[in-house]
């Protein structure tokens, strides 16, 4: 198996993502820049935290326009697990695998702690072996990641299971305390939180299991077994 | 072809908040003698210079321009066109 992240210029999560992929997980990882084409041969792309284009006009609102978005939007269309973190997902809303905006946090600080997500959907290809309810200790790193849907979407996003992780407390302002959605189907994942910052015992302070999980999920999703 | 300038504000639809402009106003307006305010909604702005046949035109093409780039996120902005003759 294979899996892809992509690096956009500003790109700073990346490496962290690769180690806890290629380290941590043991899984064959390579890193494609944002102009290149993406081979056939993935199993699972993940678009990494960051700030691309130093989040000019609106996080993720340039990188949506990459090359490599036409690719990403061509597997995602053919099932393809596809997980973006933080900025990741800020490029999946402005590229429109994900509905909704990700607006400036309530606070307009840049936020860097650890919160808890409880998951709220554990039918997705990076969630099938959390427990629904699960509580995940977990970091935030942005600035933008207040998550806001008008009431139509978010009940479509209800209607369709498609809130994927939602803050124990409210942490941001975002709506419904969301923190984590995916697309109809269920392949394409984004999520504000940092799982690559906490599956490690020696930076988790609280419980790496959990956000281990995550990267534990996407195995199972491809069929990998451990 | 004549030059124009084209001014698009980018603001948050009514009903969605916006701290920056509930600060501006609590923290600073309210706090001087400016009890007269009564809102204050932040805003960004981009300036387009654009050469174009006439104006209708020029709002035209950054209206598109605007809508296929997604210059602004529709789901929570809206912008205002305001096109001028240099």
């Amino acid at each position: 198996m294979k899996v892809g992240v992509v690096v956009f210029p500003g790109s700073n999560c990346d490496r962290d993502m690769y180690h806890v992929l290629s380290d941590v997980f043991k899984i064959d990882t390579q890193f494609f820049w944002h102009e290149k084409k993406l081979p056939k041969n993935l199993d699972a792309i993940i678009l990494p935290g960051g700030f691309s284009y130093g989040d000019r006009l609106r996080a993720g609102a340039i990188a949506a326009h990459s090359p490599v978005i036409s690719d990403v939007k061509k597997f995602a269309s053919h099932g393809m697990p596809i997980l973006g973190v933080c900025n990741g997902f800020q490029i999946l809303v402005e590229a429109e695998l994900l509905p909704g905006a990700l607006l400036k946090n309530n606070s307009l600080n840049f936020m860097c702690k650890w919160t808890n997500l409880i998951v709220e959907n554990n039918s997705t290809p990076f969630t099938n072996k959390l427990k629904m309810h699960q509580k995940i200790p977990i970091p935030i790193a942005n600035g933008e990641g207040r998550y806001y849907a008008d009431g139509k979407t978010i009940n479509l996003l209800k209607k369709n299971h498609q809130i994927v992780f939602r803050y124990a407390d409210d942490v941001n302002g975002s709506t419904l305390r969301i923190a984590g959605i995916c697309n109809k189907e269920g392949n394409v994942v984004g999520m504000m939180p940092h799982p690559e910052r906490a599956t490690e015992p020696e930076i988790n302070p609280i419980d790496s299991k959990p956000a281990s999980l995550i990267f534990e999920s996407l195995l199972n999703a491809i069929g990998v077994t451990q | 072809m004549s030059l124009y300038t084209v001014h698009v504000i980018i603001e948050n639809k009514p009903g969605i908040s916006d701290p920056e402009g509930e600060t501006i106003l609590k923290d600073l307006v309210l706090k001087g003698s400016y009890s007269s305010v009564k809102k204050i909604r932040s805003a960004k702005m981009l300036k387009f210079k654009i050469n174009e046949k006439n104006k209708a035109l020029a709002e035209k093409k950054i209206q598109k321009l605007c809508d296929d780039l997604r210059i602004y996120n529709p789901m929570v902005s809206k912008i205002t066109i305001e096109v001028f003759e240099d």
